[in-house]
């Protein structure tokens, strides 16, 4: 079984690292009622004995001591990860996890990425490689950061540059939590274009997450379970929505519902690949499947269903709806429409009681109403993970590598612009020691070029298919 | 003698586990309708092709399961041992710790090289463990990255290593949809591969397969063990002991070279399909009578109209007629459809199997011209009954059954190269555009030969 180990960067990042963690642990706990660590559990997890003094061996087989999460918290204050070390997960990291300064990156991508990368690259890399030590077959970094500030947007990407020059075999999959329109951050365009670039070049698979659709799907969870129209059999603490059942009650922060979707995001993106099922799907064949393009490597996501039902044998309708509703729109967790742009691919992985032919026949239902770019009419990747979600019968996470997400990146472009134009803020970049102006316009020319590589594809969309002509042989 | 399983990847390991289970429910689970004597040599014939006996007294399936992660393979052991009637052999596995990620590249240029010695040196144990080795059954998945591109390579191992021996590959044909998105590059690379080393490749469609689960066996909500124990009762229906010669009373001894001697005349040919009747839920069985003439009627037309199941046969369609050359426009249109044969094998299991007429299966017009057709059929009987059908047939074809398939798996992934999507993931690993080219350019040479049969 292989491991995987999470970098969670900057403030957003380690708000949902945190959510992630707990969340991870509370679906092993209802997983595995022996009490004895597994394979499935050494993926995030190492066995530590504690009592030992000093860096306790890894306990590899028997019962679970004390576990450790595979994770590195860095963050350019003190704030959030204080916090977490003095909340009910306290006991899931060591101190030698956390990477803190005090004073954080105002806002600016430059001093994450040039002046506490440099400073702290040291650091990095050796607790990079102690956690990897601790690994037998590591598979797979996650990096969690926010694009829109400076420690998550500009540190983020540093350690992203880091993992391909320290670990080039390892996979390095990146969420990346997008400012909203209306960010109170006025350099967010700046630093989430500078970031963009690393991720272009750098990461193999990015999970785009923007704070306006997390609010709206938290939003649409509440009208529903108030409505009363479902309220009598919703239930009220899915593992999706709620922080209750932690083992500590701790009142709920605004940000944990949203903070929460995309925890578990994270772990139906894993559960095939820690979990039994009839048809596994490794993380490596993830990038494998829906990246056609080196470059083209941002997967849109929905998860559904948002609530859960309490009755247990699922009718085939309510099964149905749940792959219907990952196709729309308000189920996404970008704001993009993938049903009215191009599939270049996508993935369906599947927990709980569904079976193959669940599958083919909604996948037969709702081929006709999408629109797949002509060398991939079948570009269908599916699994299926016995393992339910906590609280629930069954889930699915789509991924969609479409062009829908072109719009996002051309409002940052557009946002991005309207400042650089003006030269705004400009000089807090520039007074920053490496920052060149050369860096900007690097940055916009290589988002600029990624946008150009959806609009090609679009233009394909909806002409005639025609198939290549076929090789000839000499009879 | 005796045959070796090679299971490989997460689909060669589940088939396969249900394949023994299959074979081992047959022998033990009924007396199959006939004489004790009967049965007891096809007891111990079973016994002799697919297990050796271990000190425990349990069999132990003569099988070496190879996957690159540990999940399937400690699952099916697990399951095996938990049936207390056969199990694995416990060091008879290999397994690392990260899959092929679904890149044929990622088995053919490293899994297989790296693990090479340890894997063929578990083939060579269990090949010594058998008295008489008749050759080798690998089953895999055309579509993921072990499977197709390790399954690949360890058949040229297999072909090297055992020059004499027969090597038949058992091949999942993925669902047109849905498994894997680069299963048709994933497909091309390994049919073109296999072609070089194999003896045979045995096809089985998962798609026809869903359809039986679903039209046949009236499965509501198909899961793959299903799909599963389909292949495994049609793969059972042609590997369990028959009479190969008429009027024989010993079990055939080598089941795989007759296999060959009969299906593959010529090394361009090397694609069988399997067909069987009757096929229908176990509780059905006990109201239903067969007749064989029946059996054998539905059985011809499903292999001359390519049916795929009993369910929705074309009984239009007809042979060419002997001497005429140009057909009338209406006989053209038909005649498309006709499916021609090389060769074909039929096997009976059941009572009267003795007295069947075959005469049907012999009509030279439904071989191609120049074989001569007394070589082109041959069939193998037993009066044991097989997996509770009272009477059974089963059909294997090589013939223009997988023309279609195969011509369209390498149309999609032609169209996929020709924007040279995913080419990136394999040369990451060591397969070029030229290797493609190559594979490719092998494929449509096939094509191109059963079409002009």
């Amino acid at each position: 079984m292989t491991q995987s180990v999470v970098v969670q960067v900057g403030q957003c990042g380690n708000q949902v690292g945190c959510r992630f963690w707990d969340l991870a642990l509370r679906e092993h706990a209802a997983v595995n009622k022996k009490g004895i660590y597994d394979e499935a559990l050494s993926s995030f997890f190492r066995n530590v004995d504690t009592r030992r003094a000093g860096d306790g061996p890894d306990i590899y087989k028997g019962k679970i001591c004390s576990l450790k999460a595979r994770a590195l918290l860095i963050d350019m204050e003190e704030g959030v990860v204080n916090e977490i070390l003095q909340g009910p997960l306290r006991d899931v990291f060591d101190s030698k996890q956390l990477i803190t300064d005090v004073s954080g990156s105002g806002n600016n991508w430059a001093v994450g990425y040039k002046v506490y990368g440099c400073q702290y690259q040291e650091n990095i890399v050796e607790k990079l490689r102690k956690t990897a030590e601790h690994c037998d077959c590591l598979q797979c970094f996650f990096i969690i950061h926010s694009m829109g500030g400076g420690t998550g947007s500009g540190l983020g990407t540093f350690v992203l540059n880091l993992l391909e020059d320290e670990f080039p075999e390892v996979y390095r999959f990146v969420t990346s939590v997008y400012p909203s329109g209306e960010d109170d951050v006025i350099t967010s365009p700046y630093n989430s274009v500078l970031a963009m670039k690393e991720l272009n070049e750098h990461a193999d698979c990015v999970l785009p997450i923007e704070n306006e659709s997390l609010f709206d799907i938290v939003n649409k969870i509440h009208q529903m379970t108030k409505s009363g129209k479902l309220g009598s059999t919703v239930r009220q603490n899915s593992l999706l929505t709620s922080s209750a059942g932690t083992t500590k009650t701790v009142q709920e922060k605004p940000f944990d519902a949203m903070n929460n979707i995309v925890a578990n995001l994270l772990l139906n993106l894993t559960s095939s690949a820690r979990f039994d099922g009839s048809l596994n799907m490794d993380l490596n064949e993830i990038s494998m499947n829906l990246v056609p393009f080196p470059r083209l490597h941002y997967l849109v996501s929905s998860l559904t269903p948002l609530y859960t039902l309490a009755d247990v044998n699922v009718p085939s309708r309510r099964l149905d709806q749940m792959f219907s509703d990952a196709f729309s729109r308000d189920h996404q967790l970008i704001q993009a429409d993938p049903k009215h742009s191009l599939y270049l691919a996508c993935a369906l992985l599947v927990r709980g009681n569904v079976q193959v032919s669940d599958l083919r026949r909604n996948i037969e239902r709702l081929k006709p109403s999408l629109h797949f770019v002509s060398w991939n009419q079948e570009g269908w990747k599916t699994s299926l993970c016995s393992v339910p979600p906590v609280g629930h019968s069954h889930s699915l996470l789509a991924l969609a590598n479409n062009t829908c997400v072109k719009p996002t990146f051309m409002e940052l472009k557009d946002r991005f612009m309207k400042l650089y134009k003006k030269k705004a803020h400009l000089h807090h970049y520039l007074q920053v020691d490496g920052m060149e102006q050369s860096c900007f316009s690097e940055a916009i020319s290589s988002l600029s070029d990624l946008i150009e590589e959806y609009n090609e594809l679009d233009a394909t969309k909806g002409g005639l298919r025609t198939d290549a002509s076929r090789l000839k042989i000499a009879v | 003698m005796s045959i070796v399983a090679v299971q490989l990847g997460q689909c060669g390991n589940q088939i396969g586990r249900e394949v023994f289970n299959t074979i081992y429910g047959d022998a033990h689970g009924t007396h199959g309708l006939c004489s004790r004597k009967e049965n007891e040599a096809y007891h111990d014939a079973c016994a002799e092709r697919f297990f050796s006996e271990a000190q425990s007294g349990v069999p132990v399936a003569r099988a070496v399961l190879v996957d690159m992660e540990p999940k399937v393979i400690s699952q099916t052991l697990s399951i095996a041992a938990r049936s207390g009637h056969w199990k694995y052999d416990d060091r008879s596995h290999f397994c690392q710790k990260q899959g092929s990620g679904n890149n044929w590249a990622n088995g053919y240029c490293i899994h297989g090289p790296r693990n090479k010695e340890a894997i063929m040196n578990l083939v060579q144990k269990e090949a010594e463990k058998c008295d008489r080795l008749s050759g080798f059954f690998t089953i895999m998945s055309m579509a993921g990255g072990t499977g197709s591109g390790l399954g690949a390579f360890v058949t040229q191992c297999l072909r090297d290593a055992f020059p004499t021996s027969f090597i038949l590959n058992h091949v999942i044909w993925p669902y047109s949809t849905g498994e894997v998105i680069v299963q048709n590059y994933n497909s091309v690379l390994t049919l073109s591969h296999l072609y070089r080393s194999s003896d045979a490749l045995l096809v089985h469609e998962n798609d026809v397969i869903h359809k039986i689960c679903a039209q046949l066996m009236h499965i509501k909500q198909i899961s793959f063990r299903d799909v599963n124990q389909v292949i495994a009762h049609q793969l059972g229906s042609v590997f369990q002991p028959a009479h190969t010669v008429e009027a024989d009373i010993h079990y055939s001894r080598n089941p795989l070279g007759g296999l060959m001697e009969t299906l593959v005349p010529h090394p361009e040919f090397k694609m069988l399909g399997l067909r069987n009747i009757p096929q229908m839920p176990e509780n059905s069985l006990a109201y239903s009578t067969f007749s064989w003439p029946g059996l054998i009627k539905h059985l011809r037309q499903m292999l001359i109209a390519n049916a795929k199941m009993e369910e929705g046969i074309d009984w239009q369609v007809r042979p060419p007629c002997p001497g005429s050359t140009v057909p009338s426009s209406h006989s053209t249109n038909k005649l498309l459809h006709f499916n021609t044969s090389i060769a074909n094998l039929v096997i009976l299991r059941g009572k009267d199997t003795h007295s069947v007429d075959l005469g049907s299966f012999r009509d030279p017009s439904l071989y191609t011209s120049w074989l001569n057709p007394q070589d082109a059929f041959n069939a193998w009987k037993t009066p044991r009954a097989f997996n509770k059908y009272e009477k059974s047939a089963s059909l294997v074809s090589n013939s223009q059954f997988l023309l279609k398939p195969l011509d369209s798996v390498v149309g999609k992934a032609w169209n996929m190269f020709a924007s040279k999507a995913y080419v990136h993931q394999y040369t990451k690993f060591g397969i070029e555009e030229e290797d493609f080219l190559d594979s490719f350019t092998a494929l449509e040479q096939v094509i191109s030969s059963y079409t002009n049969l």
